[in-house]
Order: C-alpha cells, then sequence, then structure tokens
C-alpha cells in the first residue's frame, strides 16, 4: 500500500529525502495524480501555512516544506501534462518587486506558497517598471498580477502600478494584489484601488483565492 | 581609515581601531506604525523620544528617515533633523531613497553629515556622489547595482570599489565612504551569513574602508531574533564591521557590541561594559 499519510508528513516536516521515494511508490501503484496532489500535497501546504501563521514554524521550515512539495510536484508534472484537462491550473499569476526595490525574500516565498497551490507563478523580478507588470501580464495571460513593496518610498511605485494595470485593456480581466512590509490596506486597496492586500506569504493565497473567486 | 563625522558640538571617529560606533537606527518609520503616523501629523515629539532613547543607549551617530506615504519628505527631514538636533549633540546620518530629499537635509545641517546611502546604480551615483562632494559629507555605499543585489563576494568587492574609485573622482577620500555589503536573511539562504562574513573581510583587506551592515536582516524569519543579530554583529565586527546600523535601546544587541569591544581590547579596565551593565541594572550591587 502506498503511504498517501506519509506524502503528507514528509512535506510538512520538510523531508525532502523521502518524498521522491515515497511519491514514485503512490505512482507505481497507480495512485490518481490529481489525488495525490490535491487531497495529500496541498492538504500538506495547507497545514504549513497554517502553522506558519499561528507561528509554530519558522521560515526555513516553510520553505524547506514547499521545496519538499516541489521535489514531489517534479515526478508528478510529467504525467498530469499529458493530461490537458487536469493540467488546468487554478489560475496564473505574475508577480514581481515594484521599481525601484530590490527586496525578494517575501515575494519569493510568496511564489513558492503560490506554486505549492496548485497556481502557475510567473516570478518577474525585483525593480520592475509599471509597464512592465502590463506587459508581462498580458503576454503571459495573467489572471493576477501581485506586487511587493518594501520601501516606504515605493509608495508612488506601488500606486502608479495599480494606474497602469487598472487604465489598461486587462483592468477587467487581471485581479491585482499588494504585499510587504511598506505597504497598509488602507493605502493600496482604498487609495490605489487595488483589488487586494496580503500581509504575508500565506495570506497571499487566501487573498488570491478570494479574489479569483475560489474561496 | 578613519571616517569622521561631526555636528556642530561634536566629532565622532569610526575606525578599526576605535570602539565599534553605533548608529541608532530607530527613527525610520518603515514597520513602525505609531512613528509613521506621527510624522504624517508632523509631530516631532516621537522622534524627539527615539532620538534621545538611542543616544542614552549608547548610539554616537543617528539614523534618521522620514519616509512616509503622502508626506513631504523633504519638508520632514528638515524638520525632523531640527527636532534631533534641540534634544541630542550626536552626529546624523540623513538617509533617504530620494536625492532631493538628502540634498535638502544635507543644506540643512550644520556639520559633517554621514549620507544613507548611494549604490553602485548608475543614476545613484550620478544623483548623490556629487551631494556628497559638495557638502563633504560621509556616504554609506550599499555593495548593489542596476543587477541587483548580489550574493557572492567577488561581485560585493567589485561594487565597493567602483563606488570608492567613482567618489574619489569626485574628490571624496575613501574614509569617507563606509561600505554595507548588504546581509540578507539566512532563513531563505543558509549560506547568506557566510556570505557577507567573507565580503566585509575581503573588503576590509583589499579596500581598507569603515563598514556598517543593518544586521536585523540577518534574522528574518528566525526566532529569537535579538540574539541571532546579537552573535551575528560579534561575528561581523570580527571581520570588519567598524559602524553597524542597529538599534541600541535593545540590550541584547548593545552588549554584544561593548564586550566585541572589549575581547579586541578596545575597552579599558572593561569600564564601558561595566558602566552600560550598571545602568541596565541599576539594583545589583
Amino acid at each position: 500500500m502506498a503511504d498517501l499519510e506519509g506524502i503528507k508528513t514528509a512535506i510538512i516536516k520538510g523531508k525532502r529525502k523521502e518524498i521522491t521515494g515515497l511519491v514514485q511508490a503512490a505512482l507505481d501503484e497507480n495512485v490518481d495524480p490529481h489525488t495525490l496532489i490535491n487531497d495529500y500535497m496541498i492538504e500538506a501546504m495547507k497545514e504549513v501555512g497554517a502553522n506558519f501563521e499561528a507561528k509554530k514554524i519558522f521560515v526555513p521550515e516553510m520553505m524547506i516544506a514547499a521545496r519538499t512539495m516541489q521535489t514531489g510536484l517534479e515526478l508528478i508534472k510529467p504525467l498530469i501534462a499529458q493530461d490537458a484537462e487536469a493540467s488546468k491550473k487554478a489560475g496564473t499569476v505574475v508577480i514581481g518587486t515594484v521599481f525601484g526595490d530590490l527586496h525578494d525574500i517575501g515575494k519569493n516565498l510568496v511564489v513558492l506558497m503560490l506554486e505549492s497551490s496548485g497556481f502557475e507563478v510567473h516570478n518577474i523580478g525585483e525593480n520592475v517598471p509599471p509597464e512592465q507588470f502590463v506587459e508581462k501580464a498580458r503576454e503571459l495571460k495573467a489572471d493576477v498580477v501581485g506586487m511587493s513593496s518594501l520601501l516606504t518610498t515605493g509608495d508612488p511605485h506601488v500606486k502608479a502600478t495599480i494606474e497602469a494595470m487598472k487604465s489598461s485593456d486587462l483592468a477587467d480581466r487581471v485581479k491585482v494584489i499588494c504585499g510587504g512590509a511598506a505597504v497598509t490596506k488602507k493605502y493600496a486597496v482604498d487609495v490605489c484601488g487595488a483589488d487586494g492586500y496580503a500581509r504575508d506569504a500565506v495570506d497571499g493565497v487566501k487573498v488570491v483565492q478570494q479574489v479569483l473567486g475560489l474561496g | 581609515m578613519h571616517t569622521r563625522v561631526s555636528s556642530e558640538h561634536q566629532e565622532v571617529i569610526i575606525g578599526p581601531d576605535q570602539p565599534v560606533v553605533i548608529i541608532g537606527e530607530r527613527i525610520n518609520p518603515t514597520g513602525r506604525k505609531k512613528l509613521a503616523e506621527a510624522l504624517e501629523r508632523g509631530d516631532m515629539a516621537f522622534v524627539q523620544e527615539d532620538a534621545l532613547k538611542q543616544v542614552k543607549a549608547g548610539a554616537q551617530i543617528l539614523d534618521v528617515n522620514v519616509g512616509v506615504s503622502g508626506a513631504d519628505e523633504s519638508a520632514l527631514m528638515i524638520e525632523a533633523l531640527q527636532a534631533v538636533r534641540e534634544v541630542v549633540q550626536a552626529p546624523l546620518c540623513i538617509d533617504s531613497a530620494n536625492p532631493k530629499v538628502l540634498a535638502t537635509g544635507l543644506g540643512a545641517y550644520p556639520g559633517k553629515a554621514l549620507v544613507n546611502s548611494v549604490n553602485g546604480e548608475e543614476a545613484k551615483l550620478k544623483e548623490v556622489l556629487p551631494l556628497v562632494a559638495e557638502h563633504k559629507a560621509a556616504v554609506v555605499a550599499l555593495t548593489m547595482d542596476d543587477r541587483g543585489i548580489p550574493t557572492d563576494v567577488p561581485t560585493r568587492l567589485a561594487i565597493a570599489e567602483k563606488i570608492v574609485n567613482e567618489a574619489a573622482r569626485l574628490g571624496i577620500p575613501a574614509e569617507d565612504v563606509i561600505v554595507d555589503p548588504l546581509a540578507m536573511s539566512v532563513a531563505s539562504d543558509d549560506q547568506a551569513g557566510a556570505g557577507a562574513l567573507a565580503a566585509l573581510t575581503q573588503i576590509r583587506d583589499k579596500l581598507g574602508v569603515n563598514q556598517t551592515i543593518g544586521a536585523s536582516n540577518v534574522s528574518y524569519g528566525l526566532p529569537e531574533r535579538r540574539e541571532v543579530n546579537g552573535v551575528f554583529l560579534a561575528m561581523a565586527v570580527m571581520c570588519g564591521l567598524t559602524c553597524p546600523i542597529t538599534d541600541p535601546s535593545l540590550w541584547p544587541i548593545r552588549r554584544t557590541l561593548l564586550l566585541a569591544d572589549l575581547f579586541l581590547g578596545k575597552d579599558e579596565f572593561a569600564m564601558n561594559y561595566i558602566t552600560a551593565y550598571r545602568e541596565q541594572n541599576p539594583d545589583a550591587d
């Protein structure tokens, strides 16, 4: 019998060395890849997120859990890629740090968490000008654009980026969310008109799901 | 190499043969909601309180950053510099991402200020270094450039060297450039600490300049952050850190730096440490 609970535990505990054997064993026994991902792996990441929010675990533990998840996913990916219908993602997110700002830790954590939750994520880096957010969102057919801002002086760039998105042809179909230590919900949503604000990486996943109506 | 910064009252000397100089980081609204709100109201009482608190805790230079959203940062900078000078005599470090604010602050400051900061980006070099030269100030130089923040040592050294050379071309001596080799979080990259320490060492050995570091980054995402920062700071002092930007009102941090001085033979009869200890523990004896 494949040890499906073991897969969940391996992700939660960040056992990167164990995950490959466990996932391979499950696949060898013809466990449905989607069941594996949705019922065990994503569930595991949900628990990791909850533990992080409850301050039971620290950033490195969350990162190693996400890496373990990705190691497992690498094995499964070739199987679901053959299955066009099933490879449909939860959504596509384009994410970057606003112009003038080179912070990347928090943003990269959001990337890991979103990927682990089934989203297709395009990390467009740091110091991203507003127009580039729009271009990349168009090119990559984004459902959501996320921006990170860690500098108090980044506010004008947050505003410019949101305005660029909202005044573009993408305004109706792409949601815009903000996060980062320098941004407040009040500023991002009330002042600049963003669709959502996330206070950390775990919240980021929730907010992306919310704005896409994935509850 | 000695970096000298001064107010109209005091000169502070930074150098490898001197006790560590703490640049107090508290006057900065990033992540400090109450200070941000006070600044938005133009209320300088908070700023003055932070200034007094830090100098009392051993800060010899105070960083002043007033970047809050929706406010006139130049005007706030002038007000804040004035407010701080009313209550303390320590030299100040004028901190803004906006060169115009730096220019305004420098124009309003009657001493040799420290400017925070320049980096290897072409635009920054062009905008900030001439201001530093014009006002005969000193400047913090971050080892990042248009390509981002490097994690490797050679690139950091190369950027530091480039800034020092560019400064020299404008008449700013190397002793007035304080390099910050940018320590990142060890929670997201477990090699980040080792990389920062190696960068400090090489920049010290090759360029001989004074160095600062914002130590609070390294502990992001870890438990017991103050203690983590403290251990990193002690190790960094060994590698060439001479003037950390940190919060001396946190005793674990200040104690670490005082003890680093003591163990490196820069605290005669351990009196700096003992005096500070007694201030912290007034009932101990």
